[in-house]
């Protein structure tokens, strides 16, 4: 018997993945009390989990014909992108400051994706713009417009 | 003719000018691959906080239609529909603009577009009051069903597999469980501080819709997607009037297909357009020029998919069974302001209701003004490079997000959503059922709860839920569109695995 392809393994680690989350849904619905707030999780817990295996089953019999899972080659391109919004969201809007954070993140990100050539002055400069204006419209709509305190911690 | 009462109230300084920046907002935000109206639209919504309800709405529907028809301008220019609903559009679009007739096809395609729009709205001007007044008739159990009926029939419809369009509904529907339960005040599912409060409807849409699109946009890696624009001549718009007056069978097919699927829960713009597109060359005499520019082509797309609009609204001011992913954001932007659609909305709200209304209505003309100045500034605003594209997408997501409530919980809830959905999607499962779950999932939840009680103290549970003309009714057309999607599905599949055999 050979190993399943990549984009089969995915199909089954994903849907087992959603699988397990719909049989701890129900789980958790059928045996959490008061009961009377659980009635309508029930009903839901009931289909999702019956759709989740019935999703389940079929990856692991290769019969998924929708969804083409993500290549390596994707995968290795948002990687980066991902990391970088992952530690600007649960890390350094609160811990830095949002206005500082986004500005690193905003730079960062544009650095890792701009298709421009690293080693021209041109671009560095071309995405320090971008960067600024940006960051200035960001203040002027949410600190100056909509009156938005965000989290200023260490820096601004 | 209530709504004429209120036409003055479109024309106040700050409710016009909201109308004109969404407009043209709109335009250059449409003509923007990769932001697709449901994403535009998602993304305005904190921008709406602090504005009163109906000039919030303005902006909103504003920006609605005009990111359809703005797609339309980088179709033509740069062979890349701006949304989905403008797929059909490029087929001879682009070809146009190829042979030098661009300008053309941007005049005769906002001019289908404001035509279809305008026929699309006064639809919804007049079957909106008589179907919020038969919606007065519905109980508890018919809302009940009517709620999962908007699951459903999104789920189906707008999937390619029936069985993951169901499930994403299904998470949608769990989703809108966790936090305290109203009755009891019992704890569900917080299995994280941030979700103490429930999950916040606007934060999960923008992270539902935005973050995929950014996260794609990471996936596409370092390369040049800067597509060329083709350089537009001048053309008089007389000329395409002239033309608009010419291709009349082709601008009546495409506003009565957009109108009849705009009504249809679940089906969005890109459908109405391929299937205008392709009734008009069933029709056509000339049907051998399809898809060699042939202007014909563009009016029916682009008549189609903007009449969709004004419809796609009808199910969701009455039923609040949104029409598209769009609408359903809609329908959180009208949550976050107290109002409820239906009978309720026209009774109590109707400045609200009809300013709104109306205000599609202008805004279908100023659509159609602008477009052409605009048209453009939007082609060049669609050669943005996706590396900026989505740090910009990004960083409004977060900032929007946080403005809900000032909660760093409701980010990362945002967060964690897109995360997640960018997984799914790749999967094959979609955001727009798990969106209608988790919009709808309160107002079912909410029913069968008052049901259950009624029920109890009269026939029992299943009398109640499942007798009744309009239960059987509803439970009906619930079945009806599973199984026509998995029908559908299950022959889409067969004829694909005939033409890969002959290949």
């Amino acid at each position: 018997m050979s190993a399943p392809s990549l984009p089969r393994l995915q199909h089954i680690v994903g849907s087992g993945i959603v699988a397990a989350v719909g049989v701890v849904v129900a789980y958790i619905s059928y045996t959490q009390q008061p009961s009377e707030a659980f009635l309508f999780p029930r009903l839901i817990a009931t289909v999702f989990v019956v759709l989740a295996l019935w999703t389940f089953a079929k990856a692991c019999l290769g019969w998924t014909k929708v969804g083409n899972g993500i290549s390596g080659r994707q995968f290795a391109n948002l990687l980066p992108g991902l990391v970088v919004a992952l530690i600007y969201i649960f890390w350094a809007a609160k811990g830095v400051g949002f206005y500082t954070a986004t500005t690193i993140a905003f730079f960062i990100l544009l650095s890792l994706y701009d298709p421009a050539p690293h080693m021209a002055l041109k671009s560095w400069v071309k995405r320090i713009i971008i960067t600024a204006g940006f960051m200035a419209v960001m203040y002027g709509l949410f600190a100056k417009l909509l009156n938005v305190y965000t989290p200023r911690e260490v820096f601004f | 003719m209530e709504f004429l009462f209120y036409m003055g109230d479109v024309f106040t300084p700050i409710n016009f000018g909201l109308l004109l920046l969404g407009t043209i907002g709109g335009l250059i935000l449409g003509a923007t691959p990769g932001l697709s109206p449901t994403m535009a639209v998602a993304l305005l919504i904190p921008f709406t906080f602090q504005l009163e309800a109906a000039q919030g709405l303005i902006l909103l529907g504003a920006a609605y239609t005009s990111t359809v028809a703005g797609g339309a301008v980088s179709a033509i220019l740069l062979k890349i529909p701006g949304a989905p609903a403008n797929i059909a559009t490029t087929l001879d679009g682009h070809t146009m603009a190829q042979k030098g007739q661009g300008a053309k096809a941007l005049q005769i395609s906002f001019l289908a577009s404001a035509v279809g729009g305008v026929f699309g709205v006064l639809l919804l001007i007049f079957l909106t009051p008589v179907l919020a007044q038969w919606a007065l008739a519905f109980g508890p159990s018919h809302l009940f069903w009517l709620a999962i009926l908007g699951v459903t029939v999104i789920g189906s419809l707008d999937s390619k597999s029936v069985v993951k369009g169901l499930l994403s509904g299904c998470i949608g529907l769990w989703l809108a469980t966790i936090g305290f339960d109203d009755i009891m005040g019992a704890q569900r599912f917080i299995f994280h501080p941030a979700l103490g409060g429930g999950i916040n409807i606007i934060a999960a849409l923008i992270g539902l819709f935005a973050i995929p699109q950014v996260i794609t946009m990471f996936a596409k890696g370092r390369h040049n997607d800067g597509a060329e624009v083709i350089k537009v001549q001048k053309h008089p718009i007389s000329g395409a009037f002239r033309e608009l007056m010419r291709s009349k069978r082709a601008l009546g097919i495409g506003t009565a297909t957009g109108s009849i699927i705009g009504l249809i829960p679940g089906v969005g713009g890109q459908i109405a357009g391929l299937v205008a597109y392709d009734q008009s060359k069933k029709f056509s005499p000339d049907r051998e020029k399809f898809g060699t520019g042939h202007s014909e082509g563009v009016i029916a797309a682009e008549s189609a998919n903007n009449a969709m609009v004004g419809p796609s609204l009808v199910p969701l001011l009455t039923l609040s069974i949104p029409g598209s992913p769009t609408a359903a954001v809609l329908l959180g932007g009208l949550l976050i302001h107290g109002i409820f659609p239906g009978s309720d909305l026209f009774d109590n709200h109707p400045d609200v209701a009809w300013t709104f209304i109306n205000s599609m209505l202008i805004g279908q003309i100023l659509m159609c003004i602008f477009g052409l100045y605009v048209a453009g500034l939007a082609a060049r605003v669609a050669q943005v490079p996706q590396s900026v594209m989505a740090a910009v997408v990004l960083g409004l997501a977060v900032f929007g997000s946080y403005s809900v409530q000032s909660s760093m919980g409701d980010v990362y809830v945002m967060a964690s959503l897109g995360v997640m959905m960018y997984f799914l999607e790749r999967f094959g499962f979609s955001a727009a059922p798990l969106v209608l779950g988790l919009i709808l999932g309160p107002i079912a939840e909410a029913n069968f709860i008052q049901g259950s009680m009624i029920a109890n103290a009269t026939d029992g549970m299943a009398p109640y839920f499942l007798g009744g003309r309009l239960n059987i009714l509803l439970i009906g057309v619930v079945v009806a569109s599973i199984l026509y999607s998995g029908y559908m599905e299950l022959r889409t599949r067969r004829y694909t695995s005939k033409e890969e055999i002959i290949a």
